[in-house]
């Protein structure tokens, strides 16, 4: 089997002139960023290090890129640090990985200081006067192997150590041959890329782009407080592929954009990371009749999905969507309490298994052990599945659907609820435009956080209609504004701090 | 004008409002912040921001936020 940067030679002698990642300000071709990555790793080589951390420090932008291929091509694996996280978290997952080199941009390189790092710091200036080395690059290459890491991915808003799942070549290159033919990704393929390049998502559609031919136009955060500008710019880079959060999504469907302004080339909308509310969704789908729709569902641990649900039919307001069938190469089990598979409508735990499902997490075999475990239906030989602490049971379609996180299920009055129950109900309910349910265990109350025009006495009235007494919440809270975090993502880690006592 | 500045600088405490003239360009206002900002001034106000408004230019200083909120009252 190949390595990533395999096919993306190929790719660079197929299209060397043509975009390969660009932002608003500028782009790469392919052949630039093939010499920038071979440039940085060129400076990485020369360490001496192997299957080793190097930090990649940067915004997002497509030297960014470049630099995380860098670390690729020299035998190592790359971390993205978002240029926005305190110096003490970056410092937490230093202690995790501990990088031999930092790749960053002198703005940067100051905050840095901050964090004790003590090895090589290797700014854009550096690389740009080193010579690329071919013939070391090849002798690397020549050792290296498809199950070696090709990156460590922390997962974002977690307390405590952080977590970084390793994901190698092998992940990439198997998770990226479903992506590229199940959506059919070619080389008109534009991608218009929302999510972080450290956010799982991100790399769907970078790697999916790379191996293709394909251009990935990064969409600068701002545009999307200014969305006559996203919309702009999405039409400029002539964008016919998005792979966004749904809270990305929900900010055009909530202000009725495309009443004022609409992406002209789109033909496909993909969104993975969260729930995405029917009724946004069903905005979407009325502007956008002839687009394919599609939810992916997964975790970090799994590359970035493992099951699929391309929307073939309408769903009513607050109708929970299906998150589908398992990819291609991905085994799917479901697994009840008493350890054996459920039949359809009975709820379980999702397990995955597959050439998709990452190596475990850095420097931490307790929490791999906890997660990355010996497939419970299987006695006869090793096999190592993800146990993903996601619920989930099959409709009468044989779909899964997607029932909630198992620490989000509650017992509250003696009852099983699913917090997903209650936000699917007020988020179909036209005066909220998003909301998110937490519940407090130390007080056995459920609180359920919106934003929207309706009333605190409104809304507690109208989800009186939809769902039964015990799961009514003892309080609402109406906000302005529902906070995200970096990915875009409903920051509920926040919320839950921000309500723990009430 | 005072009644916007107090809500300027709880939506983002600790800038100087009255000078500043950069508020979007220099990177003071990301985006999240606009979006909370937005939500604010249209319960406050009882105006629509259409994403028609929605563009740096209106977001630049609170001058400019005032004008645009006094435009949309009319």
């Amino acid at each position: 089997m190949k390595i990533f940067t395999d096919y993306f030679d190929r790719s660079v002698e197929s299209y060397p002139d043509k975009t390969a990642v660009c932002d608003e300000t500028h782009g790469l071709t392919y052949a630039q960023l093939s010499s920038l990555a071979r440039k940085t790793a060129a400076a990485l080589i020369s360490c001496g290090r192997k299957r080793s951390a190097a930090a990649v420090y940067m915004d997002k932008t497509p030297e960014c890129a470049a630099a995380m291929l860098g670390v690729v091509y020299s035998g190592n694996f790359y971390v993205v640090i978002d240029s926005k996280m305190p110096a003490e978290r970056i410092r937490l997952i230093f202690d995790v990985v501990k990088p031999f080199a930092v790749i960053t941009n002198s703005d940067l390189a100051e905050k840095l200081s901050e964090t004790s790092f003590d090895g090589k710091v290797l700014t854009q200036d550096e690389i740009n006067e080193t010579e690329a080395d071919d013939q070391a690059i090849l002798s690397v290459r020549a050792e290296m192997t498809s199950s070696d890491p090709m990156y460590c991915l922390f997962t974002s808003g977690s307390t405590g150590v952080p977590k970084g799942t390793i994901v190698t070549h092998a992940n990439v290159v198997s998770y990226t041959d479903w992506f590229i033919k199940t959506f059919g990704i070619d080389s008109s393929t534009v991608f218009g890329s929302q999510t972080p390049f450290y956010f799982s998502m991100s790399v769907t559609d970078l790697y999916s782009a790379l191996r293709t031919g394909a251009e990935l136009a990064i969409i600068p955060k701002k545009f999307f407080a200014f969305p006559i500008k996203l919309v702009q710019y999405m039409n400029e880079k002539m964008v016919n592929t998005i792979y966004w959060v749904p809270s990305a999504l929900c900010i055009a469907a909530n202000m009725d954009l495309f009443r004022y302004a609409k992406p002209e080339h789109l033909t496909q909308v993909l969104f993975a990371g969260e729930v995405m509310p029917t009724k946004q969704l069903n905005y979407w789908i009325g502007h956008f009749p002839d687009c394919r729709f599609a939810n992916l569902f997964g975790p970090t641990e799994t590359t970035d999905i493992c099951t699929y649900y391309v929307v073939n039919r309408s769903f009513d307001d607050g109708q929970p969507l299906p998150i589908g069938v398992p990819c291609d190469n991905c085994r799917i089990s479901v697994i009840g309490a008493d350890g054996k598979e459920c039949a359809p409508g009975q709820e379980g735990e999702l397990y995955a298994g597959g050439p998709f499902v990452a190596a475990g997490y850095y420097n931490n075999p307790v929490k791999t052990a906890e997660a990355f475990v010996q497939n419970p239906l299987n006695s006869a030989y090793p096999e190592i599945v993800y146990k993903t602490g996601d619920i989930v049971k099959y409709n009468e379609l044989g779909e899964l659907i997607y029932c909630g996180r198992k620490d989000f299920q509650i017992k509250h009055m003696g009852y099983r609820i699913e917090l997903g129950e209650i936000e699917n109900a007020a988020c179909a309910q036209e005066g909220v435009l998003s909301c998110a349910c937490i519940y407090n265990g130390g007080t056995d109350r459920i609180i359920l956080i919106y934003e929207g025009k309706t009333s605190e006495e409104e809304l507690l009235a109208q989800l009186r209609a939809r769902v039964p007494e015990y799961m009514l919440p003892a309080k609402l809270v109406k906000l302005g504004t529902m906070p995200h975090n970096s990915n875009g993502k409903i920051d509920r880690a926040l919320l839950k701090a921000n309500y723990k006592d009430q | 004008m005072e009644e916007l500045l107090e809500i300027l600088s709880e939506v983002k405490p600790g800038v100087d409002f009255e000078t500043e003239k950069e508020l979007v360009d220099s990177g003071i206002l990301d985006s999240m912040t606009i979006i909370q900002l937005v939500a604010r001034l249209t319960d406050e106000y009882d105006i629509e921001i259409t994403p028609m408004e929605l563009v740096p230019e209106n977001f630049n200083s609170a001058e400019a936020i005032y004008a645009m909120i006094q435009r949309l009252e009319d």
